[in-house]
């Protein structure tokens, strides 16, 4: 008697061939620029420190060689693309995932070996990393806090640059970095709640609303920089000279080669955001809490009549992705640098929003593409130094460029929560 | 649910991206599972609602906007000011003081910036004291992209890539300028029209992407505004790069591309403010009078309606980008044939954002933003003044500038601060006005 | 909000309740959509609300459901007054909805839907969905449901999720279950099987309020009728009243419910379809080989359930799908591959399914709208501008043709009421010489007045000899307008049959038998009872 049990499915006659062609064009890429032009010598990666504990020898690849073994890798994944295409449909995870290890990694070696020095420290490129992750991920955990809910959040910029002014001011004034984190979480819960107000209560498009905020942030923010933080007494801008976060390394953990000085050797707003990833991914997807708000994102009509207010629900989670991102933006003044300066995110919050976007809405997934992105933009700033055969502006545009083959589709399916964006008016 | 509507939906027959496809990488909430009319109207509908309270806000609600945004900016400047702060230690003893205080500051950052905009006869210089020239000057690229969003947005895409489109088409435009010698006049008319396809091919990418695969526009555009600020950071590195100079600037434009001053050389005032009303008079004639202005319509009020009706709405969307993104490309002609002479990776400042503001202000209608955009002029001429006069961050401006946007956008706020009654004619509908992400159906952040 | 055991009290017989509505009032700004209504359910009743589209029928159970606050007037749950601030006070309260369009998350499991909004939890908040499955499991064996806990539901017909709305509404110990427009969805024999379960339910005490416009399914069913026009109740009735009596309460004139038309003259066969395949972007099969011709001076009606392809098969005609197969041909000339423009220009008129979305832009004028597929000819632009002066005419003169009420040709579409603007849409296609007409659901949310005018226009397209098409779910629709009737179940054609046929033998096939088979079984049994199998 159904309709849905006896349809037929047929993945053929609707196959997309955009993945193998998006995988022939790299693949040759590879081909040309991977083996045929390859740099001769070899490629040196330095997997430990000179301070840690156990040494582990570099790992030294012939560039050339392992240059053309990846391309060759590519252009069989490229073929098994096409092949799984024509006979199923579909390319399957395996090689997707296989390709782009394989791409990446011929990347890399190409990229090391053909600088003068031919060598990088693993460890160095992660670390370095890290002080772009680590506000990342906050700007990312407030995008999926927001919109799992259903609302969007472009205002990501803006709670970031917010928190990192207010956490240097209070810092400052108070002498105690925790209480420019409180400070910091709370201006975040500030421009959340404009968000949530004026999107919420007022209906305002949200996107209308995530921009502006961004503007009315960079203006306040400013303004009272000029006026304020450039007071001087005795010589000394008293106001912008808050107290640092210490790095607190674990023991043990932190000696683990490269993982240990990437993540254990952090300061407490590192670990934080450890815990929030975890915490927030295992709430959202194992919890009631996080049920209802999948719910209020996916069908708020259907929470609504379950007995769940979804506006009440909306407006506390942009609050609390408000406070997150906040703290995240405290990082830039109590940990990366002792100082504001006027516009210091830099877009780091929409590369957030790139991050929440390329991992697909998940807590996880948006950690590990801000992970990716934060070793490219690392890597662009080793890279400036060395002579190199790209140019590190091209590796600064790799975050964007990889969010919008992800939101056309090219790479993987990323389904946002059905009504993100899209304003609950009961009746 | 079976019902029909949540099967991919015929976004239309070249678009790849339906409901909860590959592409679904969307947006503004992706097709929503299941229709639900006593609940809302579906999101093509919201995306209408929105252009419509854009549009129809009523003039009143737009002036007490400016009006309340002052007043905060106004309490901004006051607190922060050391002469307020000195008064108020005495507060309870004189607090007179204070008030005169406050009310010094404000007049004098309000007084210069109003000045500095219009016409100082304390003035120095000649650019000094008739600052309304200065207002026209910094209207001009804010006419330009101004317009560039609003016609997006009146085809409902978001286009927050003026930013962007404007220094594609600088990069264009300079590497025309420099890069040719041709005779005036001809060199001229080339960078502009370089300079316009320049943004166009880059709010064409936008355009393209969506029509074809479903790609958000908002979270595209984004991403090539950055992309784009980074391509100019590598040519002025490298192929644009002045070889007298150690910093990353072009050489200069040559006499023969830029556009001529309009009130000779006291002032900064050129050719591009007029390229900038004829593209208001032009785009009004095409949105209003044209078929394809029709089309754009229909597609960005409903553009399931406009697909069932014919129109192609890929097509459309790809034409509006491209134009959209061709009027930012004017804005960056305008910028560096007009005013910067030079090609830097500033050269946008902060135009592509205030753009949006401009195009909302201006409730997305031609001349709506026409005057929008000379009020922000304004702001940017005056404020400048104010800075040097009247020791006032011009960020303040930026402060109003949202604020004014945000009130607009919001005009319940508005109502509830002043009582002022809703001016509904029509009878009322069941559901408050709802502004929201306009949206195709299967597009979601 | 009152805490319920998790116990398998709806199993049992759960206390029975009288509910009482008096004096409701709700207003949207000036419009009142329930005007003062007085109603009582009597415990174990199954009582129906009986109205128009747009009589305010589904306003009244919003508010009942705590959805809306009514501007006045008072609830009563055995004789106590309460206030209900949501649904999960009325739910609290004992009351359980059903909406018309379901409200389950489509990315969801059952047993996750279910659990929504009472869910219980381990230590830390930490779900446990085993009681809601095990409690699923129970009510799902009780009333022969067959629902999976574990099925996602966007994977799931929608007669299945119909039974995850009652399970909810169970779960909750609900007694008095609202049912609004339930049948929409279904076929005559699902709706006999839901029905059955209806009856089950009110023996073991609970009530139910049954939403409905189909004076049959009302008459079948109901202990109790309120008829409910234009927000105010009009007066009760017993089932065994007669339908033209209930037709005339429900309109408030009387109507005459058969369409005068005179038979069908077919000439020859213009239109054709064969093999037509349309497939959704995920492979699914929406319309699966079809194959049909209609012929000049004919209707040819669709009938089906909702989602067994008629949109689609429709929609494939006009050129919206990108994956169709087969071949659609007009006057001999291929329609597979055209653009939607070039279909139109062939001589197509169509209206889409549902006007709001596909047919009209609301934010446009009347004018406008009426020439929405016409602005491109040489009457209404010179070039590319607008011939603002002919587009205004042309107004004046469908307005005038079509009898739309609008104060004025300026007036956005979207303030017109749903039977006008479905004239605008007719007007628009029906305004240019046609080879084929096509309409989908052409009176769906259209006033009976309204109604009327619409098959009349549609008749006479077709007596000028014009082929027509007309998909409706609704039997009485088809039945009525249809010389001949094409039967889609799951994409597949079941079969054409004549339009004189009866609801059993249409019911059989909207259910997925040939037509064949469906003869036979009819001729097998006398009386016909639940789902065939």
């Amino acid at each position: 008697m159904s309709t849905a049990t006896s349809t037929v499915r047929d993945q053929l006659a609707v196959r997309s061939w955009k993945v193998p062609i998006a995988f022939g064009f790299m693949a040759a890429f590879a081909a040309v620029v991977f083996a045929v032009f390859g740099p001769d010598g070899r490629a040196t990666f330095r997997l430990s420190q000179d301070s840690d504990a156990w040494q582990l020898p570099d790992l030294v690849l012939p560039a050339k060689i392992t240059g053309i073994i990846a391309a060759l890798g590519c252009v069989v994944l490229a073929a098994m693309s096409y092949l799984q295409t024509r006979t199923v449909g579909r390319t399957s995870r395996a090689v997707t995932s296989s390709f782009t290890v394989l791409f990446v990694a011929g990347f890399l070696i190409w990229i090391i070996g053909g600088t003068k020095t031919q060598n990088i420290t693993l460890v160095g490129l992660s670390t370095g990393a890290m002080l772009i992750v680590t506000p990342l991920v906050f700007g990312s955990l407030s995008g999926v806090l927001c919109e799992r809910s259903g609302v969007v959040n472009i205002a990501i910029e803006g709670q970031l640059l917010a928190g990192a002014f207010t956490a240097a001011l209070v810092g400052s004034i108070t002498g105690n970095a925790f209480a420019g984190l409180l400070a910091a979480a709370v201006a975040g819960v500030l421009v959340g709640f404009m968000l949530a107000a004026f999107s919420i209560k007022y209906l305002v498009n949200q996107i209308i609303v995530g921009v502006v905020l961004n503007v009315l942030v960079a203006g306040l923010t400013g303004f009272l920089f000029e006026k304020i933080m450039k007071i001087k007494v005795g010589g000394a801008t008293i106001y912008n000279q808050p107290p640092h976060l210490p790095n607190l390394p674990v023991p043990l953990l932190s000696e683990i080669p490269i993982i240990g000085p990437t993540f254990f050797r952090q300061s407490i707003l590192g670990y934080l955001m450890l815990v929030l990833v975890a915490g927030i991914w295992f709430a959202l997807f194992h919890t009631r809490w996080g049920l209802r708000i999948r719910a209020v994102g996916e069908h708020p009509q259907a929470a609504d009549t379950m007995g769940i207010n979804v506006n009440r629900t909306r407006f506390l989670n942009v609050l609390a992705g408000g406070a997150v991102a906040g703290v995240g933006g405290a990082y830039f003044t109590l940990v990366a640098v002792s100082s504001f300066s006027k516009d210091m995110t830099g877009g780091l919050g929409f590369i957030a929003l790139a991050a929440l976007i390329f991992g697909r809405w998940n807590p996880i997934g948006a950690f590990l593409a801000a992970m990716l992105f934060g070793v490219a933009g690392n890597l662009k700033s080793i890279l400036q130094l060395a002579v190199t055969p790209v140019d590190g502006q091209f590796l600064a545009m790799l975050p964007y460029a990889l969010t919008i083959l992800a939101v056309a589709g090219l790479v993987g399916k990323s389904r946002a929560p059905a009504a993100s964006g899209v304003p609950y008016v009961k009746g | 649910m079976t019902d029909p509507r949540t099967e991919p939906a015929p976004e239309d027959s070249l678009s790849a991206a339906p409901a909860g496809s590959p592409g679904g990488a969307d947006l503004t909430g992706a097709a929503a599972p299941m229709k639900l009319p006593r609940t809302g109207p579906g999101k093509d509908e919201r995306g209408k609602d929105l252009i419509r309270e854009i549009m129809t806000g009523s003039g009143l609600v737009s002036v007490l906007a400016v009006v309340v945004a002052l007043l905060i900016g106004a309490v901004l400047i006051a607190v922060t000011d050391a002469r307020v702060a000195a008064a108020a230690g005495y507060f309870f003893a004189q607090p007179g003081d204070t008030f005169a205080a406050m009310w010094a500051a404000v007049s004098e950052a309000y007084g210069s910036l109003f000045r500095g905009a219009t016409y100082d006869p304390t003035a120095r210089t000649w650019l000094g004291q008739l600052g309304i020239f200065e207002t026209l000057t910094f209207a001009t690229p804010l006419i330009l992209a101004g317009l560039s969003v609003t016609i997006a947005f009146r085809a409902g895409l978001f286009n927050i890539g003026a930013q962007g489109q404007i220094i594609l088409g600088a990069i264009f435009a300079g590497a025309l300028g420099f890069g040719m010698q041709l005779p005036p006049g001809i060199h001229l008319l080339v960078v502009i029209v370089g300079g316009a396809v320049g943004g166009a091919i880059w709010g064409g990418i936008a355009g393209l992407l969506k029509a074809r695969t479903g790609a958000h526009e908002v979270i595209v555009t984004i991403m090539l505004n950055y992309i784009a600020v980074n391509l100019v950071l590598y040519l002025l590195k490298n192929q644009l790069k002045d070889p007298a100079s150690s910093n990353p600037v072009s050489p200069p434009m040559p006499g023969s591309a830029v556009f001529p001053l309009l009130l000779g050389p006291n002032f900064r005032l050129n050719a591009g403010f007029i390229l900038a009303v004829l593209a208001v008079i032009a785009i009004a004639w095409l949105l209003n009078r044209s078929t394809l202005g029709f089309e754009f319509r229909a597609i960005g009020a409903n553009p399931n309606a406009a697909r069932t009706a014919g129109m192609v709405v890929s097509r459309g969307y790809i034409v509006v980008m491209l134009i959209s993104g061709g009027l930012s490309g004017l804005a960056g002609v305008s910028q560096i044939s007009g005013t910067e002479r030079s090609l830097d990776a500033d050269v946008a400042g902060n135009i592509g954002f205030d753009a949006i503001t401009v195009a909302l202000l201006g409730r997305s209608t031609p001349w709506g933003t026409f005057f929008a955009a000379l009020l922000f002029g304004a702001f940017k001429a005056g404020g400048t003044s104010m800075a040097v006069n009247a020791d006032v961050s011009i960020d303040i401006v930026l402060v109003v500038q949202s604020l004014i946007v945000l009130f607009i956008a919001a005009p319940p706020l508005i109502r509830a601060i002043f009582r002022v009654k809703s001016p509904t004619i029509n009878p009322p509908t069941i559901k408050p006005p709802t502004i929201s992400a306009q949206a195709t159906r299967g597009a979601a952040v | 909000m009152k805490s319920v055991p998790a116990s398998d009290t709806n199993l049992r017989m759960v206390a029975t309740l009288k509910l009482e509505l008096k004096g409701i009032t709700k207003s949207f700004g000036s419009l009142v959509a329930n005007d003062r209504i007085d109603l009582v359910v009597e415990p174990g009743e199954i009582h129906c609300l009986l109205g128009e589209n747009g009589a305010g029928k589904s306003t009244l159970m919003n508010v009942l459901y705590g959805l809306y606050e009514p501007t006045s007037g008072e609830i009563l749950v055995d004789g106590q007054a309460v206030k209900f601030s949501g649904p999960g006070d009325a739910m609290a309260a004992g009351i359980g909805m059903v909406h018309q369009h379901f409200m389950l998350v489509p990315v969801f499991t059952v047993a996750e839907n279910v659990a929504l909004g009472r869910e219980s939890t381990g230590l830390g908040g930490v779900l446990d969905l085993e009681q809601t499955r095990k409690k699923i499991r129970e009510i799902s064996a009780k009333f022969g449901f067959n629902v999976d806990p574990d099925a996602v539901i966007e994977e799931l017909p929608v007669g299945v999720q119909q039974r995850v709305e009652i399970i909810k509404a169970l779960v909750r110990d609900a007694r008095i279950l609202i049912l609004d427009e339930p049948t929409a969805v279904l076929t005559p024999q699902e709706t006999d099987e839901l029905m059955d379960i209806m009856r089950q339910l009110t023996a073991g005490g609970t009530s139910i309020v049954f939403i409905s416009h189909k004076l049959r399914e009302v008459k079948a069913i109901s202990d109790r009728i309120t008829v409910i026009r234009r927000g105010k109740v009009v007066g009760t009735a017993d089932p065994s009243a007669s339908t033209t009596d209930l037709a005339s309460m429900m309109v408030g004139r009387s109507v005459n419910l058969s369409l005068d038309k005179a038979p069908a003259r077919p000439g020859e066969e213009v239109f054709r379809i064969r093999n037509l395949t349309v497939m959704s972007d995920d492979g699914t099969r929406l319309v699966d080989d079809v194959s049909f011709a209609v012929a000049t001076g004919e209707i040819l009606t669709v009938a089906g359930v909702q989602g067994n392809g008629q949109t689609e098969l429709t929609e494939a005609v006009l050129g919206l799908h990108r994956h169709v197969r087969g071949s659609i041909t007009l006057d001999g000339h291929e329609l597979v591959g055209r653009s939607v423009r070039q279909v139109l220009d062939a001589g197509v008129g169509f209206v889409p399914e549902d006007r709001r979305i596909d047919g009209l832009v609301g934010a446009f004028s009347i004018a406008e709208n009426l020439v929405l597929d016409l602005y491109g000819k040489k009457e209404f632009s010179r070039g590319s501008m607008m011939n603002r002066t002919a587009i205004a005419e042309h107004a004046a003169r469908k307005i005038e043709e079509f009898d739309v009420r609008t104060p004025s040709a300026q007036a956005p579409a979207d303030k017109l009421s749903g039977g006008n603007q479905q004239k605008v849409v007719l007007a628009r296609e029906l305004s240019r010489p046609l080879k084929l007409f096509i309409a989908s659901q052409p009176t769906r949310g259209v006033d009976v007045g309204s109604i009327e005018f619409l098959h009349k226009r549609i008749v006479a397209e077709r007596d000028q000899g014009t082929p027509v098409i007309i998909v409706s779910t609704e039997l009485d629709e088809v039945l009525e307008l249809a010389d001949r009737i094409a039967v889609l179940f799951a994409g597949r054609l079941m079969g054409i049959v004549p339009g004189k046929s009866s609801r059993d033998l249409l019911g059989l096939m909207m259910a997925g038998l040939s037509a064949d088979e469906a003869r036979a079984q009819l001729s097998a049994t006398t009386t016909l009872k639940g789902e065939p199998s």
